[in-house]
């Protein structure tokens, strides 16, 4: 089956610092990153601030224009679309945003901002109350909750609000960038429960941005690792063990709600490298303990094993 | 033996209570976890330790808190400044907003230590570099004389962390010192806070949503509920076996090892706002086992053979 979405060779640049006597500075955001997304699957990029994983979901619904690569969406380029067929491509593809304090229009109704993507499309509803009903009942608000104000909602509900618009025009692909990140962790369970039922509900295909790795373990069919703008790894299997020692090393930050499984936290050196001045070799050398000086000098390729397993390092583990 | 005791703190902000009958005790050489989610009053437990009440409009209406002998609900402005910063230190949460901009950050840390020990200008340098190098802070003698901007959020909380140890102080309240931090830097500061507390036998007071955090970390724990002690035990026991129904949903927000798919819940609804405390137990609402007396009477926090709980089922597991 071919996939939903597929990313080819996708690239960002973006430019800084350019004036008077002062050259311009290019950092690149995204680095040549391949992927397939397929059908009805939930594929989780993970990676700390700074790594390129928001810029990448903002690329795949060309809500960015690439600086080169390609991205398509079931089989069409979208990055070749004229405005009026994009806008209508869009219909399929929604985006699920961190900050639900800031993506709702303060002065909307909630019924109102769960139903502003018809009036963005031009779609008229045949009976827009109870689409709005149905909507609200589906992430689970109460109807009663559409005359409010996003100010008298609590983030939660907010998020929901996100999640519900993102819904409204029965699109089959969203990408969720942090869509719990700013949220309490009972709240968090909530909203990944509600995604996760959603999904399996509306075959949904996801792309699901997270800087914590246990929660894209638990939530994700397979992973995706960023560092600096470059996919370092990907595992086929999210519970696979990781190989790349920056891998490791975001897997072993992470606490277990049990204390029989204490770790001790292993101190990575050095410092994160300017993403404006890259080393030439593998971006993550000099924080790396298994690093070498083949490191320094030669960018690992990312390789794909027979299993399907990627990794870009000259030293994987285990 | 204690060297902080909260006996039945209560304490109002106008004419709301948000806090009532806080009780709990941190000993030396001992971590003491304070878990809840927003809204639970965890911070303004602090503010009351602290005697910082007075700067939200707050102030303590019932109940003692002891520090070392000494009664600091009644203790007046001068005497608590001296406590302040020197036996009493405060980690925030936000290490961008602790610092300021325009000074260097070395004059920041040999601050504490001149005001409060009565250092010169150079012991006060030395006593910073040497403070600084036990958070291995790399190239602590140059760093001495950088200024925040040039540090990254992991590096200025443990500059932070540096002020608070300055002037040796006995307790440590340290308010969710990792959340605006990335993945990897959390674990590292965790770690680095571990490791003082128990080179020092200080008493630490870790404020924290993540019940990751404290099973990592805490060697005790005081669970948090609308501004009411649910539950208090070791962190082995608290995790063994929960005897508060919001104790384990707690737990179960985390995604624990290999937890499988569609079993993160959450707990339903949100933590009610001071103005609408329910009656009865303020958990009941959100409670899958809420029996008819739950709804009613208040449960009284009951020490049992370890521990104390405040709940009608009394640790009969579900």
């Amino acid at each position: 089956m071919t996939p939903l979405v597929s990313l080819k060779g996708l690239t960002r640049d973006f430019a800084s610092g350019s004036g008077f006597l002062k050259p311009r500075r290019v950092m690149r955001a995204v680095d040549d990153v391949t992927l397939d997304i397929p059908r009805g699957s939930v594929t989780g990029v993970v990676g700390e601030s700074g790594c390129g994983k928001s810029t990448l979901g903002r690329l795949v619904l060309r809500l960015l224009a690439a600086t080169s690569g390609s991205v398509t969406y079931d089989g069409a380029d979208i990055g070749s679309l004229p405005p009026a067929a994009l806008r209508a491509m869009r219909r399929n593809m929604q985006m699920v945003f961190q900050d639900p304090y800031s993506a709702i229009d303060p002065r909307y109704t909630i019924g109102r901002a769960v139903m502003e993507p018809y009036q963005v499309q031009r779609i008229a509803v045949l009976d827009p109350k109870a689409r709005l009903a149905e909507l609200m009942a589906m992430v689970g608000l109460n109807p009663g909750l559409a005359a409010s104000y996003p100010h008298q909602l609590s983030g939660g509900q907010k998020q929901r609000v996100g999640i519900a618009r993102a819904l409204a025009l029965n699109p089959a692909f969203l990408v969720l960038d942090e869509p719990t990140a700013s949220l309490d962790v009972s709240i968090q369970a909530q909203i990944i429960g509600l995604l996760e039922g959603l999904q399996r509900d509306l075959g949904l295909t996801y792309l699901f941005i997270s800087h914590d790795l246990s929660l894209v373990r638990y939530f994700c069919d397979r992973v995706v690792v960023m560092y600096l703008g470059r996919v370092v790894e990907v595992l086929p299997q999210a519970r696979a063990t990781p190989r790349h020692p920056y891998a490791r090393a975001l897997m072993n930050s992470h606490f277990e709600p049990d204390p029989a499984r204490r770790k001790t936290v292993q101190m990575l050196r050095g410092v994160i490298p300017s993403p404006f001045n890259l080393p030439p070799g593998c971006a993550f050398a000099a924080r790396c303990p298994a690093a070498t000086a083949l490191c320094q000098t030669d960018r690992p390729a990312l390789v794909t094993g027979t299993d399907g397993h990627q990794i870009a390092c000259h030293h994987p583990q285990g | 033996m204690a060297l902080l005791t909260v006996t039945g703190l209560g304490v109002a902000i106008g004419n709301v209570t948000p806090l009532d009958g806080i009780s709990f005790e941190a000993r030396k050489g001992e971590i003491l976890g304070l878990v809840g989610e927003s809204g639970s009053g965890k911070s303004l437990t602090a503010l009351a330790v602290m005697g910082l009440l007075g700067r939200i409009g707050g102030r303590v209406t019932t109940g003692s808190i002891l520090f070392d002998g000494q009664e600091l609900t009644i203790l007046a402005e001068p005497a608590f400044r001296r406590l302040r910063g020197k036996r009493i230190a405060l980690i925030s949460q936000n290490p961008m907003t602790s610092l300021d901009p325009i000074v260097r950050i070395g004059a920041q840390i040999d601050q504490v230590s001149r005001l409060h020990l009565g250092l010169s200008k150079p012991a006060a340098k030395a006593r910073s570099i040497d403070l600084m190098q036990q958070l291995r802070i790399p190239d602590a003698e140059t760093l001495h004389g950088a200024y925040p901007h040039q540090l990254s959020g992991g590096m200025k909380q443990r500059i932070v962390i540096a002020m608070a140890l300055a002037a040796d102080p006995d307790l440590i309240i340290a308010d969710e010192p990792t959340t605006a931090l990335d993945v990897t830097i959390q674990a590292q500061i965790i770690q680095i806070i571990v490791d003082l507390v128990r080179d020092r036998g200080l008493a630490l007071l870790l404020i924290t949503h993540d019940m990751g955090v404290v099973a990592q970390a805490c060697d005790r724990v005081v669970v948090l509920y609308a501004g009411r002690v649910a539950e208090m035990n070791t962190t082995q026991a608290i995790f063994a076996a929960p005897r508060h129904p919001y104790t384990a949903s707690l737990i179960a927000c985390i995604p624990a090892h290999d937890q499988p798919e569609g079993t993160l819940l959450g707990i339903p609804g949100t933590v009610p706002g001071v103005l609408n405390y329910p009656p009865g137990c303020r958990f009941h609402p959100r409670c899958a086992r809420a029996i008819d007396v739950c709804h009613a009477e208040v449960p009284v926090l009951q020490t049992l053979t370890a521990g104390s709980v405040a709940c009608y089922l009394q640790g009969v597991p579900a």
